[in-house]
């Protein structure tokens, strides 16, 4: 069987396209390539989203946190320890029991059943937990650059008159993000390489469609053989921290474009790894 | 445990909790949260030593030493960890059983073959043979290196950017008076740099807290394999049967770990406090105003 061929019967074989059985036997270097890199397509997923749906939550939580009044400032310092203070792994676990808890009929809401078989789904429960996490730790991350925006920058905003929430949006939050953004960076990679953890955890893989650790560690099992899946699995990783840097680093471009060159931010890749 | 568990099935209510609590297995249970911190306790130290290894080899002169710290260093960038949990016990356990194939066995034929990965049975570690508490602690200090190894790389990091913010006036007066390198290291940077080290330290210590949970998928009997073990449904063949209580062996874990995180934070809060003392820092700067 050529390349080509393995390439159409597998590469999209995690989202259910293609061939259904996985090889068995006489793994080519070409199955493992291709099999690992269409697992990578769950890990975009998951980054992808839970990242742009997390910048939302984690900037109403850092603003939250910054909040003089008890009553906000509470609910959002407890959501915060809780996501940090914990494992991912146990959040997993804890989410997938909890949802598996739900009625299997679904809940009856104003005369509609809800339906709740999808939420212990990996692709809705393990977003919903990575969602959760990514929102705490760039919640903490975004309170941090918060607290540290210019005195100097509030204190013109509120000379051109500017109040509230165009105050916020004009001044304070371009600038949080800017001193946030290297930061925010990390947490991003480190976002990618928890996703990692998804189909180790209670969520089970639907079908055999995996990551690209699950397809990884399938073909060291099957060949007795760690040294070919991984190091491919690794290279993979590598690749997309080289592009989530290459993206990251643009905007932090745009972020810093009207500072003088030499006061510019670059970023540093500081990886965090477990969280 | 107790003379009035005997019977679990004529007990209820408190009782029949207190009795369930106390169980064999709930002891394995407890007894397992002992070796997350003996996890902590050997590995905490151990990936000290490799980052410290580490980060020297990466300021080395020499240029192999360099290359093979700053490999290091960048070898864990990028990947992530649950790759090289995955990786590094296999990769060791085949690497150590295809060293002692060669020396023991009368015939050692290629050991990677086909789908396999074949030696002969001296050449085993543990022995077939052997009791089981030795495949127990053979597969727990596996376990140990990974972390070790990982969280080494990481550690080198920490010390390698540490030894570099010393600053460099420091080590040419250091020089000027005539030291070798080596003394320079020993007398001036090392003293100097666990100020500079301890915050992105502690950070790590928070990281590793967290990691504790994954010897689990080393296939170690740790609190995660107990929680799913005690809180899975049990039938009516059971002693003690219930319904799926995994979610609340769970959320002790989750409380576990909170608190776990939050000694943690209150412990270092007061190193990283002793350490700013007197250390011309913005934080030494704080304590100073402040007239402590």
């Amino acid at each position: 069987m050529s390349c080509i061929q393995t390439i159409a019967d597998y590469g999209l074989r995690s989202v259910g396209i293609g061939e259904r059985l996985l090889p068995r036997s006489d793994f080519t270097l070409c199955q493992q390539f291709t099999l690992i890199g269409s697992g990578m397509l769950w890990n975009l997923y998951f980054g992808i989203l839970a990242l742009l749906a997390g910048f939302f939550l984690a900037t109403l939580l850092a603003v939250a946190k910054n909040s003089e009044r008890a009553i906000i400032r509470k609910p959002a310092e407890w959501f915060i320890f809780v996501f940090r203070g914990s494992p991912l792994f146990i959040q997993f676990f804890l989410a997938y029991e909890a949802f598996a808890m739900l009625p299997r009929a679904g809940i009856p809401i104003l005369g509609i059943t809800v339906a709740t078989d999808w939420i212990t789904r990996a692709w809705a429960g393990a977003l919903v937990v990575l969602f959760f996490n990514t929102s705490a730790y760039a919640a903490e991350i975004f309170y941090g650059a918060l607290r540290s925006v210019p005195k100097g920058d509030l204190e013109a905003a509120d000379a051109y008159g500017m109040t509230g929430w165009a105050k916020f949006r004009r001044v304070t939050w371009p600038t949080m993000l800017r001193l946030g953004w290297p930061s925010y960076t990390n947490e991003a990679i480190f976002l990618f390489h928890a996703t990692t953890l998804v189909f180790f955890s209670g969520f089970p893989a639907f079908r055999q469609e995996g990551d690209a650790l699950y397809y990884a560690k399938y073909f060291a099992d099957k060949t007795f053989n760690p040294f070919i899946p991984y190091p491919i699995a690794a290279f993979y990783f590598i690749l997309l921290t080289l592009a989530v840097i290459a993206v990251f680093g643009v905007i932090n471009r745009r972020l810093n474009r009207h500072l003088p060159q030499e006061s510019r931010r670059r970023i540093r890749f500081r990886p965090q790894i477990i969280r | 445990m107790f003379e009035s568990c005997s019977d679990p099935s004529a007990l209820h209510g408190l009782s029949w909790m207190l009795c369930y609590l106390t169980t064999g297995k709930h002891m394995l249970f407890y007894g397992s949260f002992g070796i997350v911190l003996i996890l902590l306790a050997i590995t905490a130290p151990v990936a000290l030593i490799f980052g410290f290894g580490g980060a020297l080899a990466a300021r080395s002169a020499l240029w192999p030493f360099k290359l093979l710290g700053r490999g290091y260093i960048a070898m864990v960038r990028g990947v992530p960890d649950i790759v090289f949990f995955l990786f590094v016990p296999i990769a060791m356990d085949q690497g150590l059983e295809y060293l002692k194939s060669r020396a023991v066995c009368a015939d050692p034929g290629p050991a990677w073959t086909g789908n396999e990965f074949h030696v002969c049975a001296a050449a085993k570690i543990p022995l077939g043979s052997s009791p089981q508490i030795y495949h127990e602690i053979y597969g727990f200090g596996l376990a140990v290196i990974a972390f070790s190894v990982v969280y080494g790389a990481f550690a080198a990091n920490v010390l390698f950017g540490a030894m570099q913010a010393v600053p460099r006036a420091q080590l040419e007066t250091a020089e000027a008076y005539g030291m070798t390198r080596a003394q320079v290291n020993r007398r001036v940077l090392i003293p100097q740099m666990w100020a500079y080290a301890i915050p992105g330290l502690s950070n790590l210590w928070m990281i590793l807290i967290k990691a504790t949970p994954l010897l689990f998928l080393l296939g170690i009997e740790d609190i995660v394999y107990w929680a799913r073990e005690l809180g899975a449904t049990k039938s009516q063949i059971y002693a003690f049967p219930h319904p799926d209580w995994r979610l609340y062996y769970f959320l002790v874990l989750l409380v576990f770990y909170l608190l776990m995180t939050k000694l943690s934070e209150v412990v270092l809060a007061r190193v990283n406090r002793r350490l700013a003392f007197g250390q011309a820092t913005a934080a030494g700067e704080a304590l100073r105003k402040a007239g402590v």
